[in-house]
C-alpha cells in the first residue's frame, strides 16, 4: 500500500525515467471511459424525457443537480472522512452567484455563469475548510453546523444587493430557438442540468481514481499512517472540502437556473441535514450511492403524497405523510442495510459474481462511474 | 495525474459553451399567451389551483386558509357548483420554499392543467412563479400577500392583488392614533422585510415627529425580541405600532408583560387574528394560568374582512356556518381569510359565463362591482389591482369566550401616497344577494 502511494506523489525527477508513462497510459482510458460513459448516460437520460410528461423533466433535472450535490458530499465524508452539516450553504453561494451574474452581467454565457459559481464555491470552499481544517468530529460538524445557519443571513443583511428574505428573481434564455419545436423550456433546462452533472461527475470519479482519491481515502484511514507515507494530510483535507464545496456550489448554480430564484429559505439547514440523510441512505463511499440518494430525496417524497392520495387521508395527515415517509424509509433502510441502497446492490452482485467464479475480485474499486 | 484533471476541466467549460451562444440572462419578450382558451374547464368540473404551506414552520399560521376556501367550495359545490360546474380546488403543498413554490406551480399549471391560480400563498414564494403565470396566460387572482408588487398591471397583467396595502392600512391607522392619542409617545416595532417598509412609509405620514423608538426583527430568525421591547421602554414610548405576524405579535406582548411594560399596542391586520394570538401566547408563555384575555384587552387593529367575533356580520354568521357542516377545527379569521377568496372566485366565475375563458374570467374581474364581503370596497380594475381598498380600525374587548371587536372608526379609504382618507362608500351585499353559486 506504502508503495503504491509513494509512486504518486511528486516524484523525483531522477525516479521519473523509471516508470516514463505508466501514470498517463493508465490514467487516461480512465478518463475516457468515463466521458464516454458520461455521454451514454446524457443520451439515456435525453431519451427519458422524451418518453415521460412535462412534469417529470423538472423532477429529472432535480435529481440531477440533487446527485451533483451529494456526490461533492461523497467526496467529503465517503472519501476524505470529514462530515459536513452545511453543504446547503455551498448551494447558497452558487445560487447567489448565478443570480447575480445573470442580473447584472446579462451577456455572460451560461458556461461563464457555472464556472463563475464553481469558484466562488471553491473560494468558499478553501476559507472554510482552511478554517476547520483542524477540527475533527462533533467540533467539525459544529462549524459546519453554524454555516448552514449563519450563510443564508447574509442575503438578509445585504439585503439591497441579494434581496432580503424575497430573495432575487431573474428570467434565463430557454431552448434555443431553432430547437424550440423539438423542446421544450424544461427539457432543455434539464438536459443542461444533466450536461453539467455529468460533466463535474467526470472529474469527480477522475480525481477519485487517481492520486487524490488515494490520498484522501488514505487520511480517512489513518492519518498518522497517511502522514508517515507522506501524504499532506492538511493540504488533502482542505482540497476534499474545496472540491465537495464547488460541487454543491455547481449545484446551487444548477438549482437557480432551472428554476429562475435564489431566496434563502431555500437554502434552509434542512436541505443540508437532507443532503446529508440522502448520502448515508444511497451508501457512503460510492458515487453511485448519490445517484440512489438523490432519486429518493425526490421520488421517495413524491411517493409519500401518491401514498396519502391512495389512502384518503385527513389533510391534517396528509400533508405531514411525506416527510415522515421519507424518515421512515430512511431508517429502514439504513438498519436493513447499514451500507446504503449502493452497499446492497453490491453485496447482491457480489454473490451472484461469487456464484459465477471461485475468485471474487478481492478490493472492488469504491468508486465507480459507468453511467446511469 | 494533473494532465486528466485539466483536460476533464477543459472539457467542461467547452461543452457547457457549446450549451449558450448567447447571454445567460438576455431574454427575448415572449409574445402574451392566447386568453381564449378554456383550459381546465370541462361539462362538469371547473379545475383551479393554488400554492400554500401545508408543512414546515409557516404552516402553522397559514395552513387554515386553504382549508378555509375548501370548506367554502366544498358548500358552493353541494349547492350546484357554478353553472352547473364543481370547482376543484387543488392545494399543493411549498413549505413556504420558493424552490417547492416553482415545483408545484409548474406541477399545476401543465400536469394538473388548472384554469386559474387563486390566492398564492407568501411574497418570497408567489413573486418566483408570477412571471411564469403571465407567460402561460394563467389568470393569478387573489395573492395571498400584501406586497405592492401585485398592484402592477403593466408588467403582470393576469394578477389581481387581495390584500390590502400595507401603507395604506398603516396611514389610516396612524392618522386614528394621531388624532385620539395625541400626547403619545410612538415606538414603531415591524418585520424587516418590505411588510415593514411599506408600512412605515404610511405611518411616517402621520407619525414621523411623534416616534421615539423604532425596532425590527427578522422573520426568518426566531429570536427574542427582549432587545427591542427593552429599548421602547428606555426611550420612554407607551404606544407600540406593531407591524408584524402574530408569532412576533405575540412575542413582543409576552416580553412586555415580562419586563413590567405597559403601552398602548397598536397592531395591523397581518398579526392582529385574536384567536391565533392567544393560541401563540398560551404556547409561548408555557403557562396555562396566564391571564391572555387581559393582555389581549384593548388592543387597536385594523381590518378589511369580516371577523370571527362580529358576531352580528351577516357574513361572518354564514362562514360560521359553512365551517360547521364543512370545516375542521376552530373557525379563525385566517380560515375567514380563505373562505373570502373562495366566495370571490366563484363570484367572478359565475359572472365570466356559461362557457367560461380566461378572457372572460379575466373581464368579469374587472367588471365587478364587488360589493363584499369585505368591509371595504375591494379595486380590480385594469389600471388598479391594488385588491381592498382600505380599513376599518377596531378594538379588541375580552369578554365571554372569543370577546368582542368594538369598532372605532368606519371603513375609510385613502392611496398610498399623500392623499385624503375618507370614508368608504359602498353598499355591502349580505351573503343572499351575493351572487356565487346556483
Amino acid at each position: 500500500m506504502a508503495s503504491s502511494l509513494r509512486r504518486d506523489d511528486p516524484p523525483a525527477t531522477a525516479a521519473a525515467p523509471a516508470r516514463p508513462a505508466a501514470p498517463r497510459r493508465r490514467a487516461l482510458p480512465v478518463l475516457a471511459r468515463h466521458l464516454a460513459a458520461a455521454a451514454l448516460a446524457l443520451a439515456a437520460i435525453a431519451a427519458l424525457t422524451f418518453l415521460v410528461g412535462p412534469l417529470e423533466h423538472l423532477r429529472i433535472a432535480r435529481v440531477g443537480y440533487l446527485l451533483l450535490a451529494v456526490a461533492g458530499l461523497q467526496i467529503l465524508v465517503g472519501a476524505s472522512g470529514q462530515v459536513s452539516l452545511g453543504h446547503g450553504a455551498f448551494m447558497f453561494v452558487g445560487a447567489y452567484t448565478t443570480a447575480l451574474t445573470v442580473l447584472h452581467a446579462p451577456a455572460v454565457p451560461l458556461a461563464g455563469v457555472m464556472v463563475l459559481a464553481v469558484a466562488a464555491g471553491c473560494l468558499a470552499g478553501v476559507l472554510v475548510g482552511a478554517a476547520t481544517a483542524r477540527l475533527h468530529g462533533p467540533y467539525l460538524a459544529g462549524a459546519t453546523l453554524a454555516l448552514a445557519v449563519g450563510l443564508p443571513a447574509l442575503a438578509l443583511y445585504f439585503s439591497d444587493l441579494l434581496g432580503g428574505s424575497n430573495g432575487l428573481r431573474f428570467a434565463l434564455r430557454g431552448t434555443p430557438p431553432e430547437l424550440s419545436g423539438l423542446l421544450t423550456d424544461n427539457q432543455w433546462k434539464a438536459l443542461v442540468v444533466w450536461l453539467t452533472v455529468l460533466t463535474a461527475l467526470v472529474v469527480l470519479a477522475t480525481l477519485s481514481r487517481g492520486r487524490l482519491g488515494r490520498r484522501m481515502r488514505a487520511v480517512r484511514d489513518d492519518e498518522s499512517a497517511a502522514a508517515m507515507a507522506g501524504i499532506p494530510v492538511g493540504r488533502t483535507r482542505v482540497t476534499a472540502f474545496v472540491v465537495s464545496a464547488g460541487c454543491a456550489s455547481l449545484a446551487g448554480a444548477c438549482e437557480a437556473y432551472l428554476l429562475g430564484t435564489a431566496t434563502p429559505s431555500s437554502f434552509s439547514l434542512a436541505l443540508s441535514l437532507s443532503l446529508l440523510a440522502a448520502l448515508v441512505l444511497g451508501g457512503l463511499g460510492s458515487l453511485w450511492g448519490a445517484l440512489w440518494g438523490a432519486l429518493a430525496l425526490v421520488y421517495l417524497e413524491a411517493a409519500g403524497r401518491e401514498l396519502a392520495d391512495l389512502l384518503g387521508l385527513g389533510s391534517s395527515v396528509a400533508d405531514n405523510l411525506p416527510p415522515v415517509f421519507f424518515g421512515v424509509m430512511l431508517v429502514v433502510i439504513v438498519t436493513a442495510w447499514p451500507t446504503g441502497v449502493h452497499g446492497a446492490l453490491r453485496r447482491l452482485g457480489g454473490l451472484s459474481a461469487r456464484q459465477r467464479t471461485p475468485n471474487p475480485p478481492s478490493d472492488p474499486p469504491s468508486i465507480t462511474t459507468t453511467g446511469a | 495525474m494533473r494532465k486528466p484533471t485539466a483536460v476533464a476541466a477543459g472539457a467542461l467549460a467547452l461543452t457547457l459553451l457549446a450549451t449558450s451562444c448567447g447571454g445567460a440572462g438576455e431574454v427575448e419578450e415572449s409574445a402574451g399567451a392566447d386568453l381564449n382558451v378554456s383550459v381546465g374547464v370541462t361539462d362538469d368540473t371547473v379545475t383551479i389551483g393554488t400554492h400554500q404551506p401545508l408543512t414546515g414552520p409557516a404552516s402553522a399560521g397559514y395552513l387554515a386558509i386553504s382549508q378555509g376556501a375548501s370548506a367554502m367550495f366544498d358548500y358552493i359545490n353541494d349547492q350546484g357548483g357554478v353553472h352547473g360546474r364543481r370547482i376543484e380546488y387543488l392545494v399543493k403543498d411549498d413549505v413556504y420554499d420558493p424552490t417547492k413554490t416553482v415545483e408545484v406551480t409548474q406541477e399545476l399549471v401543465e400536469g394538473e392543467e388548472i384554469f386559474a391560480m387563486l390566492g398564492g400563498l407568501g411574497t418570497p414564494t408567489h413573486s418566483k412563479v408570477v412571471d411564469y403565470l403571465s407567460e402561460k396566460g394563467v389568470p393569478d387572482l387573489f395573492p395571498s400577500s400584501g406586497a405592492l408588487m401585485w398592484n402592477d398591471p403593466e408588467q403582470y397583467p393576469l394578477t389581481y392583488g387581495y390584500q390590502v396595502d400595507y401603507t395604506k392600512e398603516a396611514k389610516i391607522l396612524a392618522k386614528y392614533v394621531a388624532e385620539n392619542f395625541p400626547d403619545a409617545k410612538v415606538a414603531y416595532y415591524y418585520q424587516n422585510d418590505d411588510v415593514g417598509s411599506d408600512s412605515i412609509a404610511g405611518l411616517d405620514q402621520y407619525l414621523a415627529d411623534r416616534v421615539v423608538a423604532d425596532a425590527g426583527y427578522e422573520s426568518t430568525a426566531p429570536e427574542a425580541v427582549g432587545g427591542q421591547i427593552s429599548s421602547f421602554k428606555e426611550a420612554g414610548a407607551d404606544l407600540v405600532v406593531c407591524a408584524c405576524i402574530p408569532a412576533f405579535a405575540a412575542l413582543g406582548i409576552l416580553n412586555a408583560v415580562g419586563q413590567g411594560y405597559q403601552a398602548q399596542w397598536v397592531i395591523t391586520s397581518i398579526g392582529s387574528d385574536t384567536p391565533t394570538l392567544r393560541a401563540l401566547l398560551k404556547e409561548y408563555a408555557e403557562d396555562d394560568g396566564l391571564p391572555v384575555d387581559q393582555l389581549l384587552d384593548g388592543i387597536i387593529t385594523s381590518g378589511y374582512l369580516p371577523q370571527v367575533n362580529m358576531v352580528d356580520d351577516p357574513w361572518t354568521r354564514f362562514f360560521t356556518e359553512v365551517h360547521d357542516k364543512y370545516g375542521e377545527g376552530e373557525l379563525t379569521n385566517t380560515r375567514i381569510y380563505g373562505m373570502v377568496q373562495a366566495v370571490m372566485f366563484a363570484k367572478a366565475l359565475k359572472a365570466a359565463g356559461e362557457n367560461p375563458t380566461r378572457q372572460s374570467l379575466l373581464d368579469a374581474v374587472e367588471s365587478m362591482e364587488w360589493n363584499g364581503p369585505g368591509l371595504v370596497p375591494f379595486a380590480s380594475t385594469a389600471e388598479d389591482r391594488g385588491g381592498h381598498a382600505g380599513v376599518l380600525v377596531q378594538q379588541y374587548r375580552a369578554g365571554d369566550g372569543e370577546g368582542v371587536m368594538e369598532q372605532l372608526q368606519e371603513p375609510m379609504v385613502t392611496d398610498r401616497d399623500g392623499g385624503e382618507i375618507v370614508p368608504a362608500d359602498f353598499d355591502r351585499l349580505g351573503p343572499d344577494e351575493y351572487d356565487f353559486h346556483d
